[in-house]
């Protein structure tokens, strides 16, 4: 199908890259219908909503800059995406990330995680519980933290 | 809003199976247990509203160019 998109303007889609979240984003909880692309620069994605060109989010697999990253929900919340908390095959993470104008300053929302079920194309953001996330870890500063410690 | 005034000790019921009850009461701080099925989401609402804030600021994200993290680390 055909998509007018924030980034790219008009582009085909496959079906499989429309991802319903029945509940919205928190925030635009009206909006429930997404496609899932690839951005031009790994490791980052978007999260373009079907009906309303103007509305992506940058996305990021966590565990990129934090590799001890967690989904920390109660295991029944995977059910409504009708997920099993131990399929890990079926089951996409994503923080969503926010770029403000000094691109440096670049954040993810760990304590908000999107989290996708591939098989059902369903998704959900949820509200971690592990108080160690937060609405803004600094990308670019955890990546060399990360690497300053040799891990 | 409904409003209910309660004491120390005293509890509120919603619905067959959510209970809130004062539990503690220190000065301007009151402690409030729940209890409610594991199905039914209890979040401070700071929560809910700092999500929601930083989603609203992840959609105005400046995207004119993505930024690719291998050259910001480089640099």
């Amino acid at each position: 199908m055909e998509l007018d998109t924030k980034p790219f303007g008009k582009m085909d889609i496959n079906e499989r890259q429309r991802i319903s979240f029945p509940r919205g984003i928190l925030g635009f909880e009206h909006i429930r219908e997404y496609a899932l692309l690839n951005a031009s620069q790994w490791p980052f994605y978007w999260l373009q909503a079907i009906e309303v060109p103007d509305l992506a989010f940058i996305l990021i697999d966590p565990k990129i800059f934090r590799a001890d990253y967690t989904v920390d929900v109660d295991d029944n919340d995977f059910s409504e995406i009708f997920l099993n908390p131990g399929d890990t095959e079926n089951m996409l993470v994503f923080a969503i990330v926010t770029i403000p104008e000094d691109q440096k300053k670049m954040s993810a929302n760990l304590q908000g995680p999107v989290v996708i079920n591939r098989e059902k194309k369903i998704g959900k953001q949820f509200i971690s519980i592990n108080p160690l996330w937060k609405t803004r870890h600094y990308i670019l500063e955890e990546l060399s933290e990360k690497g300053g410690k040799g891990c | 809003m409904l409003i209910l005034s309660r004491k120390l000790n005293e509890s509120i019921i919603i619905g067959d199976d959510i209970e809130l009850s004062v539990v503690d009461i220190k000065g301007d701080q009151v402690k409030i247990g729940i209890n409610a099925p594991k199905t039914v989401k209890v979040f401070r609402k700071e929560v809910y509203d700092a999500i929601q804030e930083e989603n609203r600021a992840a959609a105005r994200s400046s995207i004119d160019t993505i930024p690719s993290l291998d050259d910001m680390l480089k640099k």
